[in-house]
């Protein structure tokens, strides 16, 4: 079969851009009912965001905001190629930057060097977003309890335990004069530096986003290139056969869920090390975003990448709508419709996909008419499919068999 | 789809055995209500938590239970005809604004159906995504709670913002509905203030269930038993659970499972909605965003709990009530309060386990008893966000305990196409 078959690829491309165009559309409606000019909004968004004036600054901090986003729904993307929900990424990210950034200020790790000190920041993050996961995947696996409820309950379970710890009395400090409750300020040798990306601007994107990218590249390694990753695949795709070709559906089950922990549990760094250097009780929780962000990216982590820049995009650039007097909600809506849209975009094209594919097995039927007479394929491929198959009509009369090459439609059903 | 189907198949796993049905008589469920009552006093005699049985707590718990119930219900309908509705919150989310909105510009009967259709508004786009495009059901609630919250935004900032004391995130004072009082049981006062064993805690209960009751609050209540009656004692209830157990069944049979997976959804969502009109015209008397601050998922937990039956969904809408209540009546001493109670029926399960020879289980549950028992006399009161959490923690043991025992409708949360079977 050719990897890149145009009649299944082109409907999952014009999909996504059909969803935007229905989101773009729908705000449009929205905005004319409440008497506003669209036309006028948008512009607005994108000078504000690309425009020479606040361009620089505004395009580094849609970086800085897509980083973050981008790792949440990495974790998310993980359980989905194995058909597992991970709602609970907020609850993982949540325990996971609290403990590093407790960890990160403690004294006694004062005599450890900085990088070394980030790294140990990024371990303590995972494994603890990891265990919380845990959680839900020995309660999946030993208990039979669904994923979609374990991991709702122990986010707000996880944001309790949070709200207990990050206190004056645990914890927390409270910074002088200030009333916000904070770990303490990471030591300036644990900062990870920013980058200049343009001209013109004090705004520096976070050295973190490598990180991100590096986390994008081993996700796409390892569910596209590795034994895990085929069985992570195909127990998505169809448990039944994942389990009879010898894939143990708890061990992936809980694999898969402590993957996703991890990479949930680095969510807040990016800010944390490179802009905030402590956590706040303010440190955003992005679990429904990043589910968002990855059905918009469709699992792909280019995809995904796209979509966290289109969803940090929608984020930012709504600030000079209010000097328009456009209620910038607006950009809510258009976030929720997109994915909406794109959903059922997808769906839709998936069902354009299979009933092509259906009719490519449809013209393969003139081997069904083989089989028909008697004949098994193989045998009828080496006596010479024509003698026997050109008389009979193929039943999917409208899409025409090419009989000169027996092996050929046998392939592309498989 | 998921990963459900591979490990129900395992040989390993849980095998779905047969739940008994075990079902509570009249009788039994009095005496349980007369032993719960009678615990309660003494450990309120004991401990001298009064708030645990006061006539504020009750009316109180009574007051969260009426949204997490009547979100639960939302989530029964749409269950039972096989969609699962995880965008419960943001049908309530809607619901809010619809009722703040409806009771400004209607008065406050039309808060409740404007609460309720916008709610219902919110179904519908979930049936659609979910029946008619076969979008799969978590990912179409996801969306629809995403949409939901902006949704709710924009139209406050629209409407909201032009009124007086009203701002993009609130709106001004909503106009109430009217409250209802039985006759000469306010009279009670009196006694409940006395704290006498028993007697001041049944005038206590008596006040707060029967004295300034909000007319929802008596709708909700009586939507338990209507939906028992329209689900379970009607041919249109029948069809519209065989949509859940077996819909390719109810096809061959003549019913139209797009319609009544649409009646289903489109009815869990005006229930949602009525719950999220109830916290913004009845709970608080004002719209603010992030009002339902995660009550579709408890909604959602409660139904789980009372094993999609109307009668346990608004035991479990009760219990989650009245924790939220003691959070704000001194949560950290009253739920602390109530530790002993739970280390006390720890150790007589524990004990009645080993008794029916189930030895292993009860040893367990004695253990269990003696960490609650110990954090009870060690400590004076319990941080107030673990009281928070108490719902959720319940919700997840119950889920790890009794999976087993629940029972969802078989076609729970699958797709359907016609004449896919």
């Amino acid at each position: 079969m050719k990897r890149w078959d145009l009649r299944r690829v082109l409907p999952m491309i014009i999909a996504p851009i059909a969803a935007l165009v229905l989101a773009a559309l729908v705000s449009s409606a929205a905005l004319l009912i409440s008497g506003k000019d669209p036309l006028e909004a948008f512009s607005a968004m994108f000078d504000y965001a690309f425009g020479p004036n606040s361009g620089p600054d505004v395009t580094t901090e849609i970086l800085n905001k897509a980083t973050p986003y981008y790792l949440a729904a990495l974790a998310v993307a993980i359980g989905f190629r194995m058909g597992l929900f991970n709602i609970g990424v907020d609850g993982q990210s949540r325990l996971g930057i609290l403990a590093a950034g407790a960890l990160g200020a403690a004294s006694f790790l004062g005599v450890v060097p900085g990088p070394l000190r980030v790294v140990i920041m990024i371990i303590v993050a995972m494994a603890v977003g990891a265990a919380w996961a845990a959680v839900a995947a020995l309660l999946k696996v030993y208990r039979g309890v669904s994923e979609v409820i374990s991991t709702i309950m122990l986010n707000f379970i996880g944001g309790a335990i949070f709200a207990y710890l990050l206190t004056t009395e645990r914890l927390g400090v409270k910074a002088v004069g200030g009333e916000i409750v904070s770990t303490p300020l990471l030591k300036s040798d644990s900062w990870i530096p920013g980058m200049s990306l343009f001209a013109g601007t004090a705004n520096k994107m976070f050295g973190f986003a490598f990180v991100a990218i590096a986390c994008g590249i081993a996700y796409w390694f390892l569910v596209g290139r590795t034994r895990f990753g085929f069985d992570l695949r195909a127990t998505g795709l169809n448990p039944s056969a994942a389990v009879a070709s010898g894939v143990s559906p708890k061990r992936m089950v809980i694999a898969t869920m402590l993957l996703s922990g991890g990479v949930a549990g680095l969510v807040a760094l990016p800010e944390v090390l490179g802009r905030d250097h402590a956590v706040t009780t303010s440190t955003p929780a992005l679990g429904f975003t990043g589910i968002a962000i990855a059905l918009l990216g469709r699992n792909n982590p280019v995809g995904i990448a796209l979509a966290a820049l289109l969803w940090a995009f929608l984020d930012v650039s709504n600030l000079p709508l209010d000097l328009l007097d456009i209620p910038k909600e607006i950009v809510t809506i258009m976030q929720g419709v997109t994915v909406l849209a794109v959903v059922v975009a997808y769906e839709l094209a998936a069902r354009v996909g299979r009933r092509q594919q259906q009719r490519s097995v449809g013209a393969a039927t003139g081997e069904a008419a083989i089989v028909t007479l008697g004949i098994p394929a193989a045998i009828a491929a080496k006596l010479g499919v024509e003698a026997v198959s050109a008389p009979v009509e193929p039943p999917d009369s409208t899409a025409p068999t090419d009989p000169t090459v027996p092996g050929k439609h046998r392939e592309e059903q498989s | 789809m998921t990963a459900d189907t591979v490990l129900a198949s395992t040989p390993g796993g849980m095998p779905a055995a047969p739940v008994k049905a075990r079902r509570l008589s009249t009788p039994v469920i009095l005496l349980l209500v007369a032993a719960g009552l009678l615990a309660f006093s003494a450990v309120r005699v004991i401990t001298g938590a009064d708030d645990i049985t006061s006539s504020g707590a009750v009316r109180a718990a009574l007051a969260s239970a009426v949204p997490i119930g009547l979100a639960g219900l939302g989530g029964l309908w749409s269950e039972r005809a096989g969609v699962v509705n995880i965008g419960l919150e943001g049908m309530m989310i809607l619901g809010t604004w619809g009722g703040a909105w409806g009771a400004l510009t209607f008065g406050a009967w039309g808060g409740i159906i404007a609460g309720a259709v916008a709610g219902a508004l919110g179904g519908l786009l979930h049936a659609v995504a979910t029946v008619t495009f076969n979008v799969d059901h978590i990912v179409s609630g996801v969306a629809i709670t995403i949409l939901a919250f902006g949704l709710a935004r924009f139209l406050s900032s629209l409407t909201f913002a032009n009124m007086a004391g009203g701002g993009d995130t609130q709106s001004p004072n909503v106009p109430d509905l009217p409250r209802i009082s039985l006759p000469g049981v306010s009279a009670l006062d009196g006694v409940e203030s006395k704290h006498w064993f028993l007697v001041s805690d049944m005038a206590g209960i008596l006040r707060g269930l029967l004295t300034d009751v909000s007319v929802l609050t008596l709708i909700a209540i009586a939507l338990v038993p209507l939906t028992f009656y329209l689900l379970w004692r009607t041919s249109f209830g029948l069809r519209l659970r065989s949509c859940g157990e077996n819909p390719q069944a109810a096809e061959t049979l003549g019913v139209n499972v797009y319609r009544y997976k649409y009646y289903g959804v489109v009815v869990s969502g005006a229930l949602a909605g009525l719950g999220g009109a109830f916290l913004s015209m009845v709970a608080s008397s004002i719209y603010r965003e992030g009002q339902t601050a995660g009550r579709g998922y408890i909604g959602l937990a409660t139904m789980i709990f009372g094993n999609w039956r109307p009668g346990g969904l608004a035991a479990g809408a009760v219990l989650f009530g009245y924790t939220d209540a003691l959070q704000l009546r001194r949560g950290s001493e009253s739920v602390h309060a109530l530790l002993l109670l739970i280390a006390v029926i720890l150790l007589a399960v524990g004990v009645w386990q080993i008794v029916r020879g189930t030895r292993i289980a009860g040893l367990v549950s004695i253990a269990l008893a003696a960490p609650v028992a110990v954090w009870y006399f060690t400590t004076d009161q319990i941080p107030v966000e673990f009281v928070q959490a108490v719902p959720y923690v319940t919700t997840l043991v119950v889920l790890a305990l009794a999976s087993q025992r629940l029972r969802p409708p078989a076609a729970d949360g699958q797709p359907y196409r016609r004449g896919g079977g």
